[in-house]
């Protein structure tokens, strides 16, 4: 209907937008965008423009934006429009002005005006267009001109004013929360709306309070759970259903919400159970949308306090997700398994294989979130496996943006689950080596703090063994051409400090690798400050050691380049370099001790060595100093910039807008009056909000599960920041306990390869699945619960035996399910399900976007085919209509562009194709026609633009 | 805040249609549009319908030669934003009739009219496609 009535437009217009479809580059668009804004130019000034033109001038100026060019000498037409009578007009300007303008833009002064006129119009479609503005555009300091009318609306008889009007308020809570904290209220208030709609509409502002504070909303729990149960029982109206779902888009954002109420709190979760039961019971599993209910339900369970049914249901849901042959539903799968691992870890054994072909699989999405599973299911016994996946993954890709999430995601691991002291090395190498610009450089820090500290203070041969090891690696990667900064700054600190140390390397080889550090960077200055300061210490070394060093040539030569460096830095190391080397060993060791970066360096604050001096200095007669508390008024030079920097920010002026008097503490006393209705609780105030906060993490740590994650193997942190190490808030300073930590980790480590072996010996090769990938399966999988309790029991070969036995069972069984389902060809998406009788009769499944999709299978082209014929021949009145008409060509040769000519079974698959067109070729055709009249021809140029979207 | 764009661009890679619900300049617009189209045309049918792109989310679908483009935040449930986008599409047929790219860039305003009733502040508020085409309509009468 909307195509006939809405060609007003101008030949002119018609004219750009055919262009524009059917520029072939980004160059010849430019162009003609560039051409279009020379006219508007020239035009859109002009006086006496009517109305009904300048709304076209306006679209083309949106055009113009959309395409990527500045059209910002228009904006101010689009205000006025705002201001115009005719309701079509009025929308159109403040849709550009919403597009054009930020919130913070000059022109936004002169709307406001007009936003405050029309939200007291009597046409509630005028209102409800500058509600839209409202969301859009105000600011945190017009918030308060157009506040009370927003509240104001909130009461309108039509239901669309007060949707609008509860999502302007939402804006603003989003902008500034402390600017309707005393309207919040109104959110609960709205969620009691006759209208379905506006009652859906506040489960948003909702979410968000929800989200920043659980404990004020608890009341609520009962609330919504009534409405999902309702929507569940299709107590909403029809017009709500998408694809036979009762009102979908409402039910998932209330199960986001119960989520939230639910965690950690045993009593709200309680009052979920029955309806998420229902709706995983009632849930069509056959539709996207029944999915990602079905999703958002798995969420949910595995948010709120556990309940083992809900988990069965949710698992079952899992397992469903990752034997499908869509790569979304797999996707899902994955994601919902990484969720509900936290609670049920054992869940996972069952999916190994399932899991492994997603991170194998060719798609990047996928292997992606298969990374984040593993990763939230890393432990000691798996670490090695899963973080060498991923940094062969890190390598291969170029992405910095997910290089550097990787990467630092295998430096948490290996700080956290290492087995051994090698492989952390080595696996930091690797990091630093290929992603060493995009990790943190505290990363950097610790891998040194860790070589040179060791981990077990009583074993001080494991500790120099470190020690080689890194040396000698990090001598090894000096050969590969180009190394990152930060990886360079370890290795040159690591071999000023340790070089040496074993003897097995002389001073002069690791002086001449130094060096050559120092050239082949020679435009990184820290670097090379590194590499001087390395190059000092194994001078000094050797110097109070007793042996006599000749300065190399080349290092000769570096330094003479150092002394006149543009870096005062690098020439003041240079400098003391060639200070030090002149003094004699017992001096050199009293500055450059060695294997000394482990001291506690003791800083005298209070400069208690000059007393004697100070005493002399008075007894001369000298002014006594005056602590910076006591003086006043005094212009001290030296504390003149601090001081200053103080002031600043205090006695500077002010620029920010004096601040809005709150209503706040006045509207808290009517809240709380009506606080004993219990329909309107008083919003909780910012302090005891804090208070809650940090008592939340206690509650959910008592919970449990959703730690589990890191209690697995009671494995600590070993390295990195010990914040994040769970049972080690003390063990900071206790040596005692990081030694067993140590040992205990190596034992699980050995115990872990041992396991592997034995899994690879007794092992007898399945049937189809490749021997690599169980063996995988095996490592990843393999550890889990199981391993703790065999640690327990003690009993080694039996458990793992037993263990054997259950895998080998587990592969046959999805085997035997992935068989049953190839037979029913992969589901593509439906796009045909429309959900309306009209489309699903005229129309057999199957449409022209299907088939291209099914095209890569050919068994399955070959039966869509089959149901196109016998599409054709059961209305042979559209073929007929199609005959008659010139647009059959066209359409054919737009379904025939070049992107899709390779398809298989040629013509048979084109002749259906038209038939198949949308539920009514009459319509398509008339808009044909009338394109055609308008003098826009679909030309081979760009035939897409006539295409049904919707097939 | 959910969705942060929504953006409607042909297999050219020409945006016929752009909507943010978060401020950014014309150049970013015009870089992060660039990226993500390169980005989804060159994925397979197979693939997921999502894809990682910075700190977004994008879920996209095809029409003929139309991509619906979404893009969200980490945590959105990616099936509904594709249902999202489905229902979308069955709006703007209810309303053209066969709805092809042709409409949409004909009534570039009506296609955003559509948008602002069912998103507000990146977050889906109507779905009924009753309500969401009867201002359109109404305004359609009166002018």
């Amino acid at each position: 209907m909307g195509s006939q009535g809405g060609f007003y437009q101008s030949k002119e217009f018609l004219d750009l937008v055919k262009s524009i479809g059917e520029a072939r580059s980004k160059a010849e668009e430019d162009r003609i965008v560039l051409n279009e804004i020379e006219t508007l130019k020239r035009r859109i000034s002009e006086p006496d423009i009517p109305k009904r033109k300048m709304k076209e001038y306006i679209i083309r100026l949106v055009y113009v934006e959309m395409l990527g060019h500045d059209a910002s000498f228009g904006y101010i037409h689009a205000v006025k429009m705002t201001h115009d009578d005719s309701l079509l007009v009025k929308r159109t300007g403040y849709l550009a002005v919403t597009l054009f303008l930020n919130e913070d833009h000059d022109l936004i002064i002169l709307i406001v005006n007009t936003i405050q006129k029309d939200l007291k119009s009597d046409n509630f479609l005028v209102v409800c267009a500058a509600l839209n503005a409202v969301s859009k555009l105000i600011n945190e300091e017009t918030i308060p001109a157009v506040l009370p009318q927003v509240v104001e609306l909130l009461a309108h008889p039509k239901e669309a004013v007060r949707k609008k009007a509860i999502m302007a308020l939402h804006r603003f809570y989003q902008k500034s929360p402390s600017s309707v904290s005393h309207l919040v209220s109104n959110f609960r208030k709205r969620l009691c709306d006759n209208d379905p709609g506006v009652m859906g509409a506040t489960l948003c502002p909702l979410f968000d309070l929800i989200t920043r504070d659980v404990n004020s909303y608890k009341d609520l729990v009962i609330s919504f759970v009534s409405i999902l149960k309702q929507v569940v029982e299709r107590r909403v109206p029809k017009a709500y259903d998408y694809h036979q779902m009762p009102a979908p888009f409402i039910q998932i954002k209330l199960l986001k919400i119960l989520a939230l109420l639910g965690s950690g709190d045993k009593q709200s979760s309680a009052k979920m159970y029955t309806v998420v039961g229902d709706i995983f019971r009632k849930c069509d599993s056959s539709s996207n949308i029944g999915n990602a209910i079905l999703y958002e339900c798995i969420c949910c369970v595995s948010s709120i306090y556990p309940n083992p049914k809900l988990l069965e249901s949710a698992a079952d849901v899992i397992s469903r997700f990752l034997k499908s042959d869509s790569h979304n539903l797999k996707y899902m799968g994955v994601d919902a398994l990484g969720r509900l691992i936290k609670i049920s870890p054992e869940i996972a054994e069952q999916h190994q294989l399932a899991v492994i072909d997603c991170l194998e699989d060719p798609d990047d999405t996928l292997k992606r979130k298969t990374f984040e599973l593993l990763y939230k299911m890393t432990k000691s016994t798996n670490v090695e496996v899963i973080v060498d996946r991923m940094i062969d993954y890190m390598i291969s890709i170029n992405d910095n943006h997910y290089k550097t999430e990787i990467a630092s995601r295998c430096v948490e691991l290996a700080e956290q689950f290492a087995p051994s002291n090698r492989w952390f090395i080595q696996t930091m190498n690797k990091v630093f080596e290929h992603a060493g610009d995009l990790v943190n450089i505290k990363v950097a820090h610790n891998l040194m703090r860790l070589i040179a500290e060791g981990f077990g203070e009583d074993d001080d041969t494991a500790d120099s063994q470190l020690r080689s090891s890194a040396v000698e690696s990090y001598l090894c990667i000096l050969g590969e051409p180009k190394l990152p900064s930060v990886f360079l700054q370890v290795i040159c600190w690591v071999l000023g400090e340790y070089g040496t140390t074993d003897g097995k390397f002389s001073a002069s080889y690791i002086i001449g690798k130094l060096c050559d550090v120092a050239e082949a960077y020679s435009n990184d200055e820290t670097v090379k400050a590194y590499a001087v300061t390395a190059l000092m210490k194994i001078h000094t070394f050797e110097i109070a050691a007793g042996r006599k060093v000749d300065m190399l040539p080349e290092c000769q030569s570096l330094m003479e380049e150092l002394l006149a460096s543009h870096s005062t830095d690098l020439q003041q190391r240079a400098y003391e370099l060639q200070a030090v080397i002149g003094l004699d060993a017992h001096a050199v060791a009293c500055i450059m001790p060695s294997d000394a970066s482990c001291e506690d360096i003791e800083v005298d604050k209070g400069l208690s060595f000059l007393n004697g001096y100070i005493q002399e200095s008075i007894e001369k007669g000298a002014q006594p100093y005056i602590p910076e508390s006591e003086r006043s008024g005094m212009l001290n030079i030296s504390n003149f910039r601090s001081q200053d920097h103080h002031e600043a920010s205090s006695h500077g002026l002010r620029f920010e807008a004096y601040e809005l008097p709150k209503p706040i503490v006045q509207s808290k006393i009517p809240p709380a009056s009506l606080a004993s209705t219990e329909l309107v609780p008083v919003p909780e105030k910012m302090y005891p909000r804090e208070s809650y906060q940090t008592t939340v993490p206690s509650v959910s740590s008592d919970a449990g599960p959703s730690e589990l994650k890191l209690r697995l193997d009671g494995v600590q942190m070993k390295w990195g920041r010990p914040t994040f190490s769970p049972a080690t808030s003390t063990s900071n300073s206790t040596i005692s306990q990081k030694t067993v930590n140590g040992i205990t980790q190596v034992d699980g480590a050995s115990t872990a390869n041992s396991r592997t072996r034995e899994t690879y010996d007794s092992r007898k090769p399945q049937v189809e699945i490749s021997p690599e990938k169980k063996k995988l399966a095996a490592s990843l999988f393999g550890g889990s619960s199981k391993t703790e309790k065999r640690a327990a029991t003690g009993h080694k070969i039996s458990k793992s035996s037993s263990h054997m036995v259950e895998k080998s069972h587990v592969p046959k069984s999805s085997m035997e399910v992935a068989s049953e389902k190839t037979p029913p060809v992969q589901q593509p998406l439906d796009l045909l399900d429309l959900g309306e009788p009209t489309v699903t009769s005229t129309v057999p499944s199957v449409d022209p976007f299907k088939q291209l999709e099914g095209l890569v299978d050919t068994t399955q082209v070959a039966s869509a085919v089959n149901h196109g014929l016998t599409a054709a021949a059961k209305s042979p009145d559209i073929m007929a209509l199609y005959s008659e008409t010139p647009a059959d060509g066209d359409l054919l040769s737009g379904v025939l562009n070049p992107s899709m000519t390779n398809m298989p079974g040629g013509t048979t698959t084109r002749q259906s194709m038209p038939r198949s067109k949308g539920p009514n070729p009459k319509d398509s055709l008339e808009k044909d026609a009338l394109v055609r009249q308008m003098g826009v021809t679909p030309a081979s140029q760009n035939p897409n633009l006539f295409k049904d979207l919707l097939g | 805040m959910g969705i942060r764009f929504i953006l409607m661009v042909n297999k050219q890679g020409q945006t016929r249609l752009a909507q943010y619900y978060e401020w950014l300049t014309l150049e970013e617009r015009r870089a992060l549009e660039g990226e993500i189209v390169r980005k989804c045309l060159a994925r397979t049918e197979q693939q997921c319908s999502f894809v990682e792109h910075r700190n977004y989310k994008i879920v996209y679908r095809r029409y003929a030669s139309l991509f619906f483009l979404v893009g969200v935040d980490n945590d959105e449930n990616e099936l509904a934003i594709l249902e999202f986008i489905h229902l979308l599409v069955e709006t703007m047929d209810r309303h053209f009739g066969n709805v092809c790219e042709l409409d949409i860039m004909f009534h570039l305003e009506k296609a955003h009219f559509m948008l602002e009733e069912m998103v507000m502040n990146g977050s889906v508020v109507e779905t009924s496609k009753a309500n969401i085409l009867t201002p359109i309509q109404l305004m359609d009468k009166a002018s």
